[in-house]
């Protein structure tokens, strides 16, 4: 009798949590349904004569009812009572580190498999749409493993990244602990793990930057390295912006106008002077700088949101007026056959002997040559923008820019010129912007107003955002993420963005100060303390 | 230099308007070297814009405000300058009623900054600092040297390397203190700094003041609402009321001043017209 009031009491327990989660999962689908009858549900198509509406209502259902059985197992087995306690009953609470290891290195094993050996993506792709006779199911199918292979690769980022910080934590927590002298760390100013990561394994990544092109020495070689160029191209961006934006506190949407400066005044001077790079590379920066000085003026007196919507305006009237003086910038059309790099006057040729890189050092031509050698020219020239800011914040004008950061008030009442102080912040930022622009316009050998387009100045932003205001090495981790992924998942085409808004909005959530939110001081009187990100204020313009 | 007791900020027929308000209305006083001046009032007599237009954050409507650097032969005329350059040139700072530190910055950055325009000389615009010159780090060095001065004396030599947003309130209001005596002013303002201090930390401030005054032979104005900080420091008070002086004198007469009573306490009505023929009006 005992037994049965106590089954009865336990099915009473359980009933309403089915109950309530049928519920909350019909919830969930009739929202989800509301939604994807607008996203999905209804697509305009070009017809004759104007657009045409095509209703998809039957995959709009399917898209809510699979949210809602996905619910309704995450309610049963994820955050419910019972399903947890199955969860228990398999895997006892001791081994369950075992097998988030596990986990790790099977990710880790396919996940090298996936994308190390050369077309094996392709192949599973092949294999795929190889069961359908019907192109239109077959890129479908394409898609479908594209998207597989992102979820796995989610995945296995976040398995892999929790591996890696269980282990800094692990061998931290191992350092501190071995010392006894460590004096406890108030909570406001505990350091965050990414900054301590990238004290300590700088030199390892400066390391790996150096012999990368040995690293990846193969058939994707070439890929690699110029992927690595662009990622170094948005790293000395972000580095650029870091200074306007990290440390100013000045928030400009319109950067990108200062990167098509450098690159048009390198285009400009090369293709009608012919000077070489090495003299236009600091004229470049001049003129970026000039042009963020003009900038600077107008709104020197503007904060928050209007400092953002002029500075918009500003890259977009640079854009416009590159796009419409046709006499100057060539329209639309752009400037090609820009000269390119030589090695000490070496060219990269292909014919000749003479003056060739090839030639030269009796070697058989390669195109990648010409890479290795671009990738360290920017590697230098991004290492230099990095030295020359870390310098300058540590200077007195580095220190003023933060102080106008935190309280441009207070700045003016210690004497601070708070209007040489700005507009130095937008001329450094945009001569290093201009460097990046001058660089990208000797690789790419053509540039058009199209290269410089908000997008890029969004890109540039969420780079310095993302990385934590006024971080260098979280600039760069941002950088490497967000430019990296958006190549890794190139056959993703369109589907890209969702990955980018993804990990915005992730790192947005998680981080709400970047990556690396914290700040290290300028100056120390006995010892170095990283400062809270809760303290650092982001600055009103 | 000149010697103690000559007047260093001198206000003359001081008037501000906002649109219909008059803030401050004819006002007139000076502040000498070597001693603290007050200025008291009911909430809303002015006397924060007072400050505003001594350190250039308000153009005076009307008015000069004179500043005589003992190191300048001519003295500054304060409502023409440029905010930052009555900070620098002129010599004169300030706190501030609501506490404006940089707050993600450490202590010692905090001092740092405020001697900004002395590095950036010497760091020749940061082109200097930039190459690494020596010129530079001997000026930084002297910077930290004259920074640890003051935290030792204000008493947080032990926080400098912490944020200052993490410091105490009481801290926060010395290190404001700290970094304004780091700009090496000749005249210091302060906006209530003991606003929101317990009655030991006020003594200490009052301690604090004193010792700076007597060692520094600067002038000190003051605006203070805890009485007990201004008759205990001020070797002069000026009172407002509704942006006009009611009063000027030792803390002695002041206390014992029937329109200062009256403005702070009010008067009972039958004696409304004794006290307004008593004050002039």
């Amino acid at each position: 009798m005992a037994e049965r009031l106590l089954d009865a009491a336990e099915a009473k327990t359980q009933l309403p949590d089915v109950a309530e989660a049928i519920k909350e999962a019909g919830i969930a689908a009739f929202i989800a349904l509301i939604l994807f009858i607008a996203i999905v549900g209804i697509k305009t198509e070009n017809a004759q004569g104007g657009l045409e509406l095509i209703y998809r209502l039957g995959a709009a259902f399917a898209l809510a009812a699979s949210i809602g059985v996905v619910r309704l197992l995450f309610d049963l087995f994820v955050w419910r009572g019972f399903g947890r306690e199955t969860l228990n009953r398999i895997l006892p609470k001791g081994k369950r580190g075992t097998v988030v290891f596990a986990l790790i290195i099977v990710a880790y094993l396919v996940g090298a498999i996936y994308f190390l050996i050369p077309g094996s993506r392709d192949a599973v792709a092949a294999g795929t749409s190889g069961l359908f006779a019907d192109p239109d199911w077959q890129s479908r199918a394409r898609i479908f493993i594209s998207l597989s292979g992102l979820l796995f690769l989610t995945v296995f980022v976040v398995l892999s990244t929790m591996g890696i910080i269980m282990v800094v934590r692990r061998l931290l927590r191992g350092t501190a602990s071995g010392k006894a002298a460590t004096p406890t760390r108030t909570a406001a100013s505990r350091p965050s793990t990414i900054s301590e990561f990238g004290q300590q394994f700088a030199p390892a990544l400066l390391v790996i930057a150096v012999i990368l092109p040995v690293l990846v020495a193969g058939p994707q070689q070439r890929y690699a390295l110029d992927t690595a160029i662009q990622i170094l191209t948005y790293i000395m961006l972000g580095w650029g912006l870091n200074v306007v934006v990290g440390l100013a506190g000045l928030l400009d949407l319109g950067y990108v106008a200062f990167y098509a400066v450098g690159a048009y005044s390198y285009a400009l001077i090369a293709t009608e002077l012919g000077w070489s790079f090495w003299v236009c590379l600091p004229l470049a920066g001049l003129f970026a700088a000039f042009w963020g000085i003009l900038l600077g003026f107008p709104v020197l007196r503007l904060r928050g949101d209007y400092l953002a919507i002029v500075t918009l305006a500003f890259g977009e009237i640079v854009r416009v007026v590159l796009l419409n003086w046709y006499t100057l910038t060539n329209g639309p059309n752009g400037i090609s056959r820009i000269p390119k790099l030589t090695f000490f006057g070496l060219s990269f040729e292909r014919y000749g002997t003479e003056n060739t890189f090839h030639g030269f050092f009796g070697l058989e031509y390669d195109a990648v040559y010409r890479i290795i050698f671009l990738y360290y020219v920017i590697l230098v020239l991004a290492l230099s923008v990095n030295f020359v800011s870390q310098r300058l914040r540590r200077l007195p004008i580095g220190r003023a820019w933060e102080a106008l950061r935190e309280d441009e008030i207070a700045c003016r009442s210690l004497g601070i010129n708070t209007v040489t102080t700005k507009l130095t912040a937008f001329a450094i930022g945009a001569m290093f912007g201009g460097f990046a622009g001058s660089f990208f316009a000797m690789r790419q050998g053509f540039i058009s107003p199209e290269s410089f387009t908000f997008q890029e100045s969004a890109l540039i932003l969420a780079i310095v955002v993302l990385g934590g205001l006024g971080s260098q090495i979280g600039v760069a981790i941002a950088a490497v993420v967000l430019i990296g992924s958006s190549e890794l998942f190139r056959d993703l085409e369109e589907f890209r963005m969702l990955i980018f808004g993804g990990a915005m909005v992730a790192i947005m959530v998680w981080k709400p100060r970047g990556l690396v939110g914290s700040r290290s001081p300028t100056v120390v009187l006995r010892e170095r303390k990283i400062i809270s990100g809760s303290l650092v204020k982001e600055g009103a313009g | 230099m000149s010697e103690p007791g000559a007047p260093i900020l001198q206000v003359e027929h001081l008037t501000m308007r906002f649109g219909g308000l008059v803030a401050v209305g004819d006002l007139s006083f000076s502040a000498k070297r070597g001693e603290i001046t007050a200025i008291i009032g009911p909430n809303g007599a002015g006397k924060t814009t007072v400050f505003n237009c001594i350190t250039g954050f308000y153009k005076p409507t009307e008015g000069m405000i004179l500043l005589r650097h003992p190191a300048h032969a001519e003295p500054f005329l304060l409502e023409r300058m440029e905010d930052h350059q009555i900070g620098v040139r002129a010599g004169v700072a300030r706190t501030f009623q609501n506490i404006r530190l940089f707050s993600g910055m450490t202590v010692l950055e905090n001092l740092m900054v405020a001697q900004h325009q002395i590095l950036n000389k010497a760091s020749f615009f940061s082109l200097a600092g930039l190459l690494g010159l020596g010129r530079y780090k001997k000026a930084e060095a002297e910077a930290i040297d004259f920074a640890s001065y003051w935290l030792e004396k204000l008493d947080l030599i032990d926080r400098a390397d912490d944020a200052a947003g993490d410091l105490p309130y009481g801290g926060q209001r010395r290190l404001e203190i700290a970094r304004a005596m780091c700009t090496r002013p000749v005249l210091l303002c302060l906006d209530e700094p003991a606003a929101g201090l317990n009655p030991r930390e006020s003594a200490e401030l009052n301690a604090t003041l004193r010792w700076i005054r007597d060692e520094h032979q600067i002038a000190i104005l003051l605006i203070e609402h805890d009485m007990g900080v201004v008759m205990g420091i001020s070797d002069h008070i000026v009172v407002l009321d509704y942006g006009r002086k009611i009063a000027d004198g030792s803390p002695e007469s002041i206390r014992n001043d029937p329109a200062v009573i009256a403005a702070y306490l009010g008067v009972a009505e039958d004696e409304v017209e004794l006290v307004e023929a008593e004050v002039g009006k």
